[in-house]
């Protein structure tokens, strides 16, 4: 019956590639054909199955996570397609498999939203969670922001090994699991993240009496300094941002836990230093002779913590906001982000230009130029001064920039 | 002049950008020469005797079993303001809250502070998406609504509006929100305010009309942000 799937699946992937279809129908039918297909594949793989969830940093710290693994000699296989669905996952083991079933890999690293999550447990044992956050995201797609934690409370009881939980969300830190472990920040460092609850106005900082695997201790501009175990280790970052060091540290303590004595803490470290941001997550391009940084920001606590990392009056900033359905259709979260520390934006564009703009204006902030025309808004942004510059942009609004970019027309 | 808005429930009742309407009252009244002076209430407050603008918003339901409690303290203070005109908006939860009751789809009966002359059911289904309403006070309305919550109002009130696309207070009825004396009750975020400013400008005549005792015009603002914002929400798919 494997093997079946695989024949079915790998030829339905040859025939929608040929009609330049998407990755989504393998996965479907083999799904249909066979249910248990997930199980039977990733059940064999000798060090098991680890999903990483939560509402914001999941890509890159997947990324992380199964670059760490690789650095220290273990074969990953990760579906870093994009697509976290179940489906997904198939497809991305069917472009991996031989016709013969034969799958050469050691570990597992899933990306899975929250809900898919919970389906891909129903699917197939798992033995590693890392569950990074709960923040407002698309809340019309999974109702209420309590749901999302139930979600991932589902993912934690899954798991029969480690569960890495971030201690600093208190929606996060309070999951339970049969073997817990926590990643957090210092107090110094916990001053500067605001949680979700936090964004409204400040409350005061609550310290968790909740013992750290792994610890971000110190951030200097690209230098951070980890805890692990209780060791302390000292790396550069090639990735930007508080909220990415600190994600890192979760990748860590999902790598040591991986591990255990097998891998020596600083080397597991050192790895972050080159690893590199995915598309759209802080990637810089050259674009009419100016170097444009794209930031995705998916909802109010990624937004507030970019513009808490980036907002400089050195850079040109543009925002562009979507409401397409990957967006999330209802965009009052922009009125959950403090914007005031930019001075200006220079340009506002996408389908939500003018709720944006409205937003601006309403924190007093100054608007170069509204442009709905993406392309248009593009050209005029990186055409002006050759300063540095910055894009702040929803998701289909990334992959619209990516297209005009490459030079293909738009969406 | 000094106009203070009351912010009910500022931690448990922020979902879905309401902060934006505290945010619009505030802007269009410091742009027309006004000092604002916002009071957050929470649980266990004393609630302020010098009061203009209401303002409440909606909250997941672990916001609302906490608040509960509280608005018992606080509903005669509360009902006295309403009685005597001064200008409220209740959204989502508060505006439920507002109401005479609120029966939980499992059953369970939530006593309301009997404020507005509304019953809500829990729903099976959320009810999501873009709305666009037709007021006879405001013209059109646009927001966004995402609640279970079914409202039907009693005979002592009038709806804020009919709807033109998406469910409004029930999904059956076409009516959306509610109106009685210058309170207004809404299920639509979106925030309501920056979006629509004229309920704002509504809600902010009626605070400086109680407090001089005459009827002003107020100072005209440039809102052409205001009004496009407006239109591509009231074009955008449910």
């Amino acid at each position: 019956m494997l093997r079946f799937s695989i024949f079915i699946g790998k030829l339905i992937q040859k025939i929608s590639r040929l009609r330049g279809g998407g990755s989504a129908l393998p996965g479907l039918v083999v799904e249909r054909i066979n249910p248990r297909f997930v199980q039977k594949v990733l059940s064999k793989l000798p060090q098991g199955v680890a999903v990483i969830s939560g509402t914001n940093g999941k890509t890159t710290t997947t990324k992380i996570v199964a670059e760490l693994l690789e650095k220290q000699g273990l074969r990953v296989f990760t579906n870093n397609t994009g697509s976290n669905f179940v489906r997904g996952v198939i497809s991305a083991i069917l472009e991996n498999i031989s016709i013969r079933g034969k799958f050469d890999y050691d570990i597992a690293v899933l990306e899975l939203d929250e809900a898919h999550a919970v389906k891909f447990c129903q699917a197939a044992p798992i033995n590693y969670a890392l569950l990074l956050n709960v923040q407002r995201d698309q809340l019309d797609r999974f109702g209420e922001i309590d749901h999302t934690a139930d979600l991932l409370q589902k993912v934690a009881a899954a798991a029969d090994r480690d569960v890495i939980l971030n201690r600093e969300d208190p929606r996060v830190s309070k999951i339970e699991a049969k073997h817990p472990s926590y990643f957090g920040l210092s107090e110094e460092l916990l001053a500067k993240f605001p949680s979700d609850d936090d964004l409204i106005e400040a409350s005061e900082i609550k310290v968790s009496d909740k013992p750290a695997k792994v610890i971000l201790d110190k951030l200097l501009g690209n230098h951070a300094s980890y805890i692990i175990d209780g060791e302390s280790c000292d790396t550069d970052l090639t990735l930007k941002g508080i909220y990415n060091a600190f994600n890192a540290a979760g990748a860590l303590a999902l790598c040591a836990a991986i591990g255990g004595d097998k891998f020596d803490r600083s080397s597991l470290a050192d790895g972050l230093s080159s690893v590199e941001s995915a598309f759209g997550r802080g990637e810089v391009l050259k674009i009419n002779d100016s170097e444009v940084e794209i930031l995705l920001v998916k909802n109010p606590s990624a937004f507030q913590l970019s513009i808490a990392s980036f907002a400089d009056d050195s850079y040109d900033f543009m925002i562009v906001i979507n409401d397409n359905y990957a967006d999330g259709r209802d965009v009052s979260w922009l009125w959950n982000v403090d914007f005031s520390p930019l001075s200006k934006v220079s340009m506002v564009s996408g389908v939500r230009a003018y709720d944006m703009a409205l937003r601006l204006k309403y924190e007093n902030i100054e608007i170069g130029e509204i442009e709905e025309d993406l392309e248009k808004a593009i050209n005029d942004f990186t055409k002006g001064s050759k300063r540095p510059k910055r894009i702040f942009t929803t998701y289909t609004a990334m992959l619209a920039i990516r297209k005009i970019i490459s030079g293909k027309s738009i969406l | 002049m000094i106009i203070n808005i009351l912010h009910l429930y500022p931690k448990n009742m922020n979902l879905y950008g309401d902060h934006g309407n505290m945010l619009a009252l505030r802007r269009r009244l410091e742009w027309r020469g006004y000092e604002v002076n916002v009071i957050h209430h929470d649980p266990g407050d004393e609630l302020p005797e010098d009061i203009d603008i209401i303002f409440g918003g909606g909250g997941q339901d672990s916001g609302q079993t906490v608040v509960e409690d509280d608005l018992k303290i606080i509903t005669p203070k509360l009902r006295d303001f309403i009685e005597k005109g001064t200008p409220a908006l209740v959204i989502c939860g508060l505006y439920q809250l507002f109401g005479n009751k609120f029966v939980t789809y499992e059953g369970q009966e939530i006593e309301g502070a009997h404020i507005l002359d509304i019953s809500t059911t829990g729903g099976e289904v959320r009810l999501i998406g873009n709305v666009l309403i037709d007021t006879p006070e405001f013209g059109q309305v646009v927001g966004y609504e995402n609640h279970s919550g079914l409202t039907y109002l009693g005979d002592g009130v009038k709806p804020l509006g009919t709807v033109i696309t998406g469910d409004g207070n029930n999904g059956k009825d076409k009516t959306e929100g509610v109106r009685y004396k210058n309170c207004i009750g809404t299920y639509l975020h979106g925030p309501i305010l920056p979006k629509n400013p004229k309920v704002t400008d509504f809600l902010i005549s009626k605070a400086i009309e109680n407090k001089t005792g005459k009827v002003e015009t107020l100072k005209e603002l440039d809102d052409t942000i205001e009004l496009k914002a407006h239109e591509v929400s009231s074009k955008r798919p449910r």
